[in-house]
């Protein structure tokens, strides 16, 4: 009985005991399933996140360079299809076994397997890498052949940067490279849309318009396992090529300047007057930007680096060059504009016997037995020195400065297009004082009348400025990339409209012009220095005589220049070398300034041979051949611009 | 002896027997074992392999296992309690001396059929022995230092050499077990406060022993970040799966975690993972029911068991039964240690799998001989 009782108690308490278990364990299940509603249902988004952090990788895909073409749509930057080798990471059991192995297919260079095993550093494990970039069809077909013993070698066809008329422009649309740590980091553009493998514009176009021409990379997601194996590609959003650009460049007209400016160290430059447009930006000698698109070897580095004509300056816009003579036609133009004299003038030069003197220091024209008496007119024909000696004493530097600064000189014409163009010097009393800390000589007034001493200028200053001169005094905005903006027929009512404004004394004074504005204040001023610039072309006794085009449609106006680059002794003087005589360096540059065609002006040009002696004798010839081309395409330009304005 | 011949002679003819059994637990463990092979099939991206085979095997004959055991006397049982638990005990050692080693730990017995894991036989085993120990115990003795020292030996022995597998989560899990049926038996509550005070006073010196890889999951536990691509590895991909399977789960087979490798021991610990990113919250809560409802038909089984063998042997192998599944879905769930505990019927594994039924089967066993009075 007792062990009944007992028995029941013990009953009691196990079903106790087991109420008490029961309950914990519905509170265990209630905590568990808080959890997993806290993990499936609250914080649902953050696990799917991470979850496809997980399993999805993303590859970017480089995107194709736009195109360049000239104004013709004539392409002179293109994608070419290249062979290429590439080396998948993760598939790659042993890395320096496949190196040595792909050394011995495509033969590569020591140099070049450092880098690669400097990029492999860098690269993460998923990444590809590329081992060629330019194969010849030869070794790349030898490399399909031994791919089966190349674990995670990829043959890859792929487009690279291909420069058509590699050496014509290559100081205009420049050249790509890979991209630097530092492109990388300062550019957004490059950052954003860096592959490796990517190309960037280094020079030229190809570098000031990088952010348009790069385009967009692409980007394939793949799947992958732990190990980070592709499994399958979801999605790809395919990358965008970079925007076309149509330079203002005419590609015929290029070439031959390049052509005529052959061997030789110089630039020619034509612009359009009205528009702004570059037509030609030529500089010689030139080099092969193809070369550099996958890296340039040593040998071809050093070739260009150590040309004596300089081959990497852009001398058209980072060249500096007295202008000589060729500025004679502004400085008549001031002293005019100013009433400082009127064109009836004289001066009379009288030879190497008899110099200009100012305060004992003698100054001489080129022309040993002098001129005779000259006005403005002949001053301006026959490019006489000591005329402009006197009339730039009598202006002063001071105004010389603000009309040669007004009509382009002293400040860069492409703006910050390139990063190399060279804004040059228009010296003046306060220029003197700032820069040199030192006052001004009236000496130094005399010879900058005949565009030497401290003036400098680029060959793309002078083009401008005879085409703001030409287009009868208005100012213009250059350009080198078409701009569907500047519209020729706009630009000419604005100068038509402008041509009627009453203008303030204040014309004379320093202030800055709008595009389109009118610079000078007596329009006669201007029609009188161009007709003296059509007299030294076309007139018996003119500097440039000899290079004038008997056929009226293609007459033209010009100013021969002779640049000093050293100081022409009493010796120098008395020898009177023949310039095969001269050592190179000492020569002096030869220049030409043109507007064409006379009548009805459109195009201006400037022509610059360093150390190529008389602007004469070397310079205006050259204008000769290139104005004959500038007009006979005159027309074909024309239909372009009319369909390219239909289609805005 | 004319007590225990008339214990015998309790006659159940084979009608009786049918009548008795528990078919809805018996539905309930098919449906889970369906499901676990669904979940191994997925494990193995729905091929039909392996694993999967292996599983099915295994499941089939084990089930069929339990089904036959269940008709062995409950009284078969009782008597042979302690002979049970030596046998465990003598394969534990076997382990230490012919043992086989698999990642660094040795904890099976080469049966050539197949590896047989001792520890998780020891898992029914002590839930047997201590059933039949308190079965005779008068409630009033129960307190007393003689029967309190006694049942602590008995566990503390296999669980030391289960820990020196080393093999923490199943020595957790054989103490758990054994500590549920002396809760049950009426063990005075003070001494459970006691020994947890004792346990954490000790708790800096019990760290000091574990092994670094133990130590370092436990860190992980309190930190999974500290070491993401290590030690914290299988927990982050793991809340990682579960968490993006959301309500409803990825769907059968699109549990990319899982098939993309990122989840580690998908087969075993951490196959609840799968299933749960697989059919989401909605098929954890199913999943978590089912396990319930076979936890209340073994209660119920004991409920309406006449002897206190049988109600004790339910009661605890219901609650080591809930232990095993807890501790599973907790650790895999971030809110415990990883320490290594197989999902019941679910995970891959033989020894396992064979425990649970054997388990089972005795559960049955009290179910069809409910009326026997054993020992009484």
């Amino acid at each position: 009985m007792i062990k009944k009782i007992g028995n029941l108690n013990k009953n009691k308490i196990i079903s106790r005991r087991l109420f008490v278990l029961v309950a914990a364990k519905i509170g265990l299940i209630g905590i568990v399933t808080s959890r997993l509603y806290n993990l499936q249902i609250s914080q649902k988004q953050k696990y799917e996140v991470l979850s496809d952090k997980n399993r999805i990788r993303e590859w970017k895909t480089p995107p194709q360079r736009g195109i360049i073409t000239d104004y013709f749509n004539n392409v002179i930057a293109d994608n070419q299809r290249v062979y290429q080798v590439h080396l998948s990471l993760e598939e790659v059991s042993n890395f320096n076994n496949s190196i040595f192995k792909l050394k011995n297919i495509i033969s590569l260079k020591e140099d070049e397997i450092k880098k690669i095993y400097e990029k492999k550093e860098k690269s993460k494990p998923w990444d590809t890498l590329i081992i060629s970039e330019n194969l010849s069809w030869k070794e790349f077909s030898k490399l399909n052949l031994y791919l089966h013993e190349l674990d995670g070698a990829k043959p890859v066809l792929s487009t690279s940067r291909y420069y058509p008329y590699s050496n014509d422009l290559v100081h205009v649309v420049g050249y790509v490279g890979d991209a630097t740590a530092q492109e990388i980091q300062n550019k957004k553009k490059i950052q954003e849309n860096f592959v490796p493998g990517l190309k960037v514009g280094k020079i030229g176009i190809e570098n000031s318009k990088d952010t348009d021409l790069i385009g967009n990379h692409g980007t394939k997601r793949y799947e992958v396992n732990a190990s980070g194996k592709k499994i399958s590609e979801i999605s790809y959003n395919k990358e965008t090529q970079g925007q076309n650009l149509r330079t203002t460049i005419d590609l015929e007209i290029q070439q031959l300047a390049q052509e005529l400016l052959k061997n030789q160290a110089g630039s020619i430059c034509v612009m359009d007057i009205f528009t702004g447009e570059v037509i030609t930006m030529a500089s010689s000698p030139t080099y092969d930007p193809n070369k550099f698109t996958h890296g340039i070897s040593n040998k071809d580095w050093n070739e260009i680096k150590n040309n004596k004509l300089r081959p990497l300056l852009n001398k058209s816009l980072a060249g500096l060059y007295s202008p000589g003579s060729t500025i004679k036609p502004l400085v008549a133009l001031a002293a005019l504009e100013y009433g400082i004299i009127d064109t009836k003038f004289k001066v009379n030069c009288k030879g190497h016997d008899h110099p200009y003197e100012l305060y004992g220091e003698r100054y001489h024209c080129w022309k040993k037995n002098g001129h005779g008496w000259m006005s403005m007119r002949n001053a301006i024909k026959q490019s006489c020195d000591i005329y402009f000696y006197e009339v730039a004493r009598l202006l002063g530097v001071d105004k010389l400065s603000l009309i040669a600064k007004r009509y382009g000189l002293g400040s860069k014409v492409l703006e910050d297009f390139f990063s190399e163009e060279k804004k040059g010097i228009v010296p003046s009393t306060k220029w003197k004082k700032q820069v040199l800390d030192q006052s001004w000589y009236l000496g130094e007034t005399v010879i900058t009348g005949i565009g030497q001493g401290y003036i400098q200028t680029t060959p793309l200053q002078l083009c401008l400025m005879t085409a703001q001169l030409a287009n009868g005094g208005y100012k213009i905005k250059p350009n080198l990339i078409y701009d569907k903006e500047i519209n020729l027929d706009a630009i000419k009512s604005k100068i038509e409209s402008e041509k009627n404004k009453s203008v303030s004394q204040n014309i004379l004074k320093d202030h800055e012009f709008k595009y389109y504005e009118r610079l000078y204040r007596n329009p006669n001023n201007l029609k009188f220095v161009l007709d003296a610039m059509y007299g030294s072309t076309n007139e018996q006794f003119g500097t440039s005589f000899r290079s004038r085009h008997k056929e009226d449609k293609y007459k033209f106006a010009g100013k021969t220049g002779t640049s000093q680059v050293k100081r022409i002794t009493d010796q120098d003087r008395e020898l009177d070398l023949e310039l095969e005589e001269i050592e190179y360096k000492s020569r002096d540059h030869a220049l030409f300034i043109a507007f064409a065609p006379y009548d009805k002006p459109r195009y201006s040009l400037s022509v610059l041979i360093e150390h190529g002696g008389s602007g004469s004798k070397a310079a205006a010839p050259l204008a000769n051949k290139l104005i004959k081309k500038i007009l006979d395409r005159h027309g074909l330009r024309e239909k372009i611009r009319k369909d390219l304005k239909n289609i805005a | 002896m004319i007590l225990s011949t008339s214990l015998n002679s309790t006659s159940y003819s084979f009608i009786d027997k049918l009548k008795a059994i528990d078919y809805f637990l018996i539905i309930i463990v098919a449906i889970i074992g369906s499901i676990s092979v669904f979940s191994i099939y997925s494990t193995e991206s729905g091929n039909f392999s392996f694993y999967t085979k292996n599983h099915l095997t295994r499941f089939l004959v084990f089930f069929s296992m339990f089904l036959v055991i269940s008709f062995v006397r409950v009284s078969f049982w009782y008597r042979q309690a302690y002979i049970f638990y030596i046998l465990g005990i003598l394969l534990l050692l076997l382990v230490i001396f012919f043992g086989i080693s698999a990642s660094g730990s040795k904890r099976w017995i080469n049966l050539f059929i197949m590896n047989l894991q001792p520890s998780e036989l020891m898992k029914i085993a002590i839930i047997v022995c201590f059933a039949r120990y308190y079965h005779r115990i008068q409630s009033s003795d129960i307190q007393s230092y003689k029967y309190l020292l006694q049942p602590i030996i008995l566990l503390l022995i296999p669980c030391y050499l289960v820990i020196t597998q080393p093999d923490l989560g199943t020595a957790i899990l054989i103490a758990g077990s054994g500590l549920a049926i002396i809760w049950l038996a009426g063990l005075n509550l003070k001494y459970f406060i006691y020994s947890g005070l004792i346990l954490l006073v000790s708790l800096p010196f019990v760290i000091s022993i574990l092994k670094p890889y133990q130590k370092s999951r436990i860190l992980t536990f309190f930190n999974p970040d500290r070491d993401p691509l290590g030690a914290g590895y299988q927990i982050i991909q793991s809340k990682i799966a579960i968490g993006s399977g959301g309500l409803l789960g990825k769907g059968f087979l699109q549990g990319t975690q899982s098939y993309l490798e990122f989840l580690p021991e998908k087969h075993t610990d951490f196959i609840f993972t799968l299933f749960s990113e697989e059919f989401g919250f909605v098929g954890s809560m199913l999943l978590i029911l089912l396990y319930a409802l076979l936890i209340y038909r073994i209660i119920r089984i004991g409920f309406f068991s006449r002897s206190f063998f049988a109600k004790l042997y339910c009661y605890g192998f219901a609650s080591a039964l809930f232990l095993y599944i807890f501790v599973n879905i907790a650790m895999v769930v971030g809110l415990l240690p990883i320490v290594g505990a197989p999902l019941p019927i679910m995970s891959y594994g033989g020894s396992s799998m064979l425990s649970i039924m054997l388990g089972l089967s005795i559960v049955m066993s009290c179910k069809i001989y409910s009326r026997d009075p054993i020992g009484n």
